[in-house]
């Protein structure tokens, strides 16, 4: 790791002051990424602006059924939140099964959203549950903020204050992990919202986390596992690495959406 | 037994200081002035060196000096050497390539070093490493042994034309022919054994030390072997004569084989301290280990298996191929060759073998001994070969086996093993009864009906421990002597220590040595310390490595224990008056058998040590030295049965249940060995499932060099195991041992491969069987399978 310099910001203002004053530096939350990356001298930010101690930012909170995710908010917290599980157990089950313990209580589910890790599992719970990504500045809509691998619509030293979603009428996830890493090598979040099914894809696609609208208009149709289990993607569009190839992850995608609705009903 | 003697559950001594954080590593010795190392390493797989300017380096902050290769080459630092010589069979001797300890022209694999940073900090040393600008002209790299031997292929050595290293075989290759022509069944398989890293949960450190004033080197590593560590830097790499050179090897985390290896870095640590003037560390980091710790395994071998009508076999025939990587490690030429081919047998009685290895340079890490060091090669060739056979011939694999096994013993091979003992069937029937074998098709039928796919295979292993009679290795090429060092010092109050020549780096022996003498002299372990690691402190040993710690290092305890009992019951005999046969030792105390006189432990010692009343012409003292030198390999054998699960919409495998039944000999501590058995069983399941180094072909570079792409087993990877033993105690030593570190590591990788093609009805698999080999393999699967 290079030198670097730590700041604690105990406000969303004092945090977006202290990244404006340091062109240099980082937003830092878990660290499970970033940290990583500056061990490995891949990332070498002159500040790092902690944001894990700015209280606005931490916690779940549930009225009717909005919630709101405070983007400090560690893994580990949602896997816990009874509130949360009460509306939506699916995003729960999906903490739940991110990384290891150190991790889950560690990274948080802005760091994981802004870094946009194209196996990383909340991109497809926040697609899914077409949840609103609130920012210092404003409000992105999840389909207009993921852009592509480790791209995302924020704008230079823009922060990610919260997670935004009205809790769906059924949601489920079903993630087939890499046996190394453990992220998702191909992980599906499929929810039946207001607006009609969504079902996203993460872990798989060659440009981040996608939706799938054939099987989303299947389950429009009939919310059952039968609707997604004979619809195909084309693995043209899927990544292909040492564990798994574009065809093996589009056999997962369908098995994973599967067992991804069964897990709702 | 007693408490704390042969055979009991004794907790581990040393767990204490390991669970409390309290263990003492190499990176945690901190000395006067010391400064850190971090080392410019290749980025490409195969490159001429033409020029090395580190001006910019030396300048930067806390930078003490930048040194290279051709320094240490001017002050007459010598090449790594591999130390055992193998023939090939025209009678040439093996070919190897010069590896120096800072590449000069050549770097030959990534991670090659070629440079070493010394700095205040560790941080600063990695800085300046960064600012050292090596111009390379990249030459074509290759990777697989395969393709090293082709025509046309990147010469690696010059040593060492078309790659290759040497081609040798073992056993009679007219008769095995013989045996295939007129066999009435031939099972012809191509196995593949899949290249490891071995990951110790402690990376590589050295510490050099030079003393000026005494012109004195002092090593501190992470080595399973201090005292062949030492030998080997002053006789070959001319650090410094042993006298002047102290190698301490302290708490070690693991090894698993590939800290048995001199390294360059201990070299270089050491000479850059004499050249800079001050005490040098370095430690590797977790990308550097995959980068530089030597690999495992990587053989591709063809096999023929001939049948005689009756199913016995008559004749085995195999061609290797293994890759070596970009230089020959310091074993890296027995592990193909003697620790493999004379396995061959197995567990059967076969008349004819012949075994043909072809050994190969390639742009990668060095590939040596990692946990089993080629008796996981030969059991998975053969169990895997078996396990087709029994599915070809149409019958049960038990029943196969049976028919094949070795059941007289003494039991010569034709593949130069002679085996001491054994009874295969007793651990076969344990294994299959463990398991419910019979009970399977119910079970293969409620997974049916849940649409998973199970499937059961087992394998029958043996291995060589307790390596090895010194005469005998010394003729097949060893450079060294294998027998082990003991010394056992009462002091004059009777607590005892034990100078010992193995070396514990997770094995227990602090707790199990000290049983042993605790059984023989009937004091509490607590009063017994256990010395290893240090050469100014223990005489010349040969270290731990190949389970020979019980068998061998033991047994040379057991011979220090003979006289230091004898020179106890004279003293004693002189002090009661007594015939010195009437003697016993019981209990910590030494006694007239038949009498009620005695003498309490510590008074032997004191008298001893005080020397006022020893029988006339005794010198004072209490305190023996020993050599064993084994007589034989000791000969572990066992049985392993795997069943499992795979979901065939995923291809991911679960395993169900996995029985191990084996035969170690007689069992100092079963804590400790359920322990290696566990810890083996997981490498064992981590190389069927989940581990491979994978390299890109056209570049060289290594994929898999995090955990994020090198998958290790973790718990939830793995069931309760189900033990058991069924002991045949070993006749070649004084406790009957055969050792059962690497057993686990070796029996299972074919049980589970035999149980997951089982399941998928396919023979066409390689390691590891992940999710999606698996999968794959069920797209285009269809074979006959045979009866259970
Ligand atoms: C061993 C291991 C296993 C893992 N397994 C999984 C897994 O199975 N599934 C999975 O999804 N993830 C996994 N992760 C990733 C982990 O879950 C973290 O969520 C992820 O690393 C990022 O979150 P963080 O809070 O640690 O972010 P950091 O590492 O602190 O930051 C990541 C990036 O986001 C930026 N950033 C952070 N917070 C904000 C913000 N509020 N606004 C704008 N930018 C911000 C940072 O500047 C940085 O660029 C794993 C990580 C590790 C180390």
């Amino acid at each position: 790791m290079y030198a670097t310099s730590y700041h604690r910001a105990s406000s969303v203002g004092e945090a977006v002051n202290l990244r404006a004053s340091h062109d240099e530096g980082r937003y830092v939350s878990g660290g499970m990424t970033l940290i990583a990356t500056m061990k490995q001298r891949l990332a070498a930010p002159s500040d790092l602006i902690d944001l894990r101690h700015i209280a606005d930012m931490k916690g779940v909170s549930v009225e009717g059924r909005s919630v709101r995710i405070g983007a400090a908010t560690p893994h580990a917290d949602v896997a816990a939140s009874a509130a949360l599980r009460a509306v939506c157990p699916a995003i729960c089950q999906l903490a739940g099964m991110i990384g290891d313990p150190h991790v889950r209580n560690m990274g948080t589910i802005g760091g994981s959203v802004a870094n946009n890790d194209p196996a990383a599992d909340y991109p497809s719970a926040v697609l899914a549950l077409n949840a609103t990504v609130v920012t210092d500045r404003r409000e992105i809509a999840a389909d207009d903020f993921f852009l592509g691998m480790f791209d995302t619509a924020l704008e230079e030293a823009e922060m990610i204050t919260a997670i935004r979603f009205e809790a769906p009428e059924k949601a489920g996830y079903a993630k087939f992990p890499n046996p190394a890493s453990r992220y998702a090598i191909t992980g599906v979040f499929v929810a039946k919202t207001a607006d009609g099914a969504r079902v996203a894809v993460t872990g798989a696609g060659s440009s981040g986390v996608f939706r799938v609208a054939e099987m989303e208009a299947a389950l429009s149709a009939a919310w059952s596992p039968e609707s997604v289990a004979g619809v195909s993607v084309d693995p043209a569009m899927l990544m292909s690495d040492l564990h798994a190839t574009a065809e093996y992850r589009a056999n997962l995608v369908r098995v994973m959406a599967k067992r991804a609705v069964l897990a709702s009903l | 037994m007693g408490m704390e003697g042969i055979g009991a559950r004794v907790a581990r001594k040393e767990d204490k200081r390991f669970l409390t954080g309290k263990g003492r590593y190499t990176d945690d010795m901190v000395v006067p002035g010391m400064k850190f190392a971090y080392f410019v390493r290749s980025p490409h797989a195969h490159a001429r060196i033409t020029g090395i300017d580190a001006e910019a380096a030396k300048a930067m902050p806390g930078v003490i000096d930048v040194l290279d290769g051709r320094q240490l080459q001017a002050d007459g630092i010598g090449n790594l050497i591999c130390g055992w010589m193998i023939h090939s069979k025209d009678g040439s001797p093996m070919k190897m390539g010069a590896w120096r300890p800072l590449a000069v022209d050549t770097v030959r694999y990534v991670g090659d070093a070629v440079a070493i940073v010394v700095a205040d900090s560790a941080a600063e040393a990695r800085d300046a490493a960064e600012a050292v600008i090596v111009d390379y002209d990249e030459l074509p790299a290759v990777t697989t042994s395969i393709a090293a031997l082709q025509d046309g292929a990147p010469q690696i050595h010059p040593e060492a034309p078309g790659n290759l290293i040497f081609d040798w075989q073992i056993g009679d290759g007219a008769a095995t022919d013989a045996a295939i022509a007129a066999a009435a069944h031939v099972t012809e398989i191509e196995i593949h054994n899949n290249r490891l890293s071995p990951n110790p949960m402690e990376p590589r450190a050295t510490l050099g030390i030079y003393d000026s004033a005494e012109d004195h080197f002092t090593c501190y590593t992470t080595s399973q072997n201090p005292h062949v560590a030492r030998l080997v830097m002053s006789a070959f790499y001319n650090v410094a004569p042993e006298n002047k050179l102290r190698v301490i090897a302290p708490d070690v985390g693991g090894g698993f084989g590939s800290k048995i290896y001199i390294y360059p870095e201990e070299i270089v640590c050491l000479w850059a301290s004499k050249k800079t003037g001050v005490p040098v560390k370095w430690t590797s980091d977790r990308t550097e280990a995959f980068l530089t710790d030597a690999h495992g395994r990587d053989h591709v071998s063809k096999v023929k298996m001939a049948f005689d009508k009756d199913h016995r076999i008559i004749g085995l025939k195999v061609d290797t191929i293994a890759n070596l990587g970009a230089y020959m490690s310091l074993f890296s030429s027995a592990v193909p060759t003697y620790l493999y081919a004379t396995l061959l047998s197995g567990q059967y009685a076969i008349p004819a073998i012949h075994a043909n290895v072809r050994t190969v340079y390639t742009n990668t890490v060095p590939v040596d001994a990692y946990r089993g060091a080629g008796r996981p090669e030969a059991t998975y060739l053969l169990e895997r070969t078996m396990e087709t056979a029994a599915r070809e011939l149409g019958i049960s694999p038990a029943e196969l086996r049976r028919k094949n096994f070795i059941r007289s013993f003494p039991y010569q091979t034709p593949v130069i093993m002679n085996y001491d003992a054994g009874d295969y069937e007793a651990s076969l029937s344990a294994a299959m009864q463990a398991a419910d074998w019979d009970g399977f098709p119910a079970r293969r039928a409620q997974s049916e009906a849940r649409g998973k796919k199970r499937g059961i295979g087992m394998s029958c292993y043996i291995e060589a421990c307790g390596i090895a009679p010194s005469q005998a290795v010394g003729s097949l090429g060893a450079g060294v002597g294998l027998w082990e060092s003991a010394e056992v010092r009462v002091n004059a109050v009777g607590t005892i220590e034990v100078l010992t020549g193995s070396h514990s780096h997770g094995q227990g022996h602090e707790t199990t040595f000290a049983q042993l003498v605790a059984d023989r002299l009937g004091v509490p372990i607590s009063s017994v310390n256990i010395v290893h690691g240090d050469t100014d402190k223990v005489q010349m040993g040969m270290g731990t490595y190949g389970s020979r710690s019980g068998a061998v290092g033991m047994s040379a305890i057991v011979k220090a224990l003979d006289k230091v009992e004898m020179k106890a019951k004279k003293i004693a005999a002189h002090l009661m008056e007594a015939d010195e046969s009437d003697i016993v030792i019981e209990n910590g105390e030494l006694k007239v058998a038949g009498t009620d006189k005695v003498l309490p432990w510590f008074q032997v010692a004191l008298a001893a040590y005080t020397a006022h009343n020893l029988p006339a012409g005794m010198e004072p003292g209490l305190k023996e030295s020993a050599f064993y030198d084994p007589s034989n390999f000791t000969f572990p054998a066992g049985c392993y049965i795997a069943e499992v699960e795979v979901d065939p919409e995923t291809g991911k495998t679960e395993i169900i249940q996995f029985v191990a039944a084996d035969d170690f000999g007689n069992i100092i501590n079963p804590l400790i060995v359920e322990g290696q058995v566990h810890g083996g069983l997981a490498q064992g399941i981590g190389q069927a499932l989940l581990e491979e180094v994978r390299y890109d072909e056209a570049t060289g570079q290594i994929l898999t060099a995090s955990y994020m792409d090198y998958a290790m087993p973790r718990a939830d990877d793995l069931p309760s195991f189900t033990l058991s033993h069924q002991n045949t105690p070993c006749p070649g030593n004084p406790l009957g041992i055969k050792g059962c570190g690497e057993a686990g590591a070796i029996g299972s990788p074919p049980a589970l491969m035999n149980a997951i093609t089982d399941a998928i009805g396919t023979n066409d698999l390689t390691m590891p069987a992940t999710p999606l080999k698996v999968w794959s393999a069920l797209q285009g699967a269809a074979m006959p399978m045979a009866a259970e």
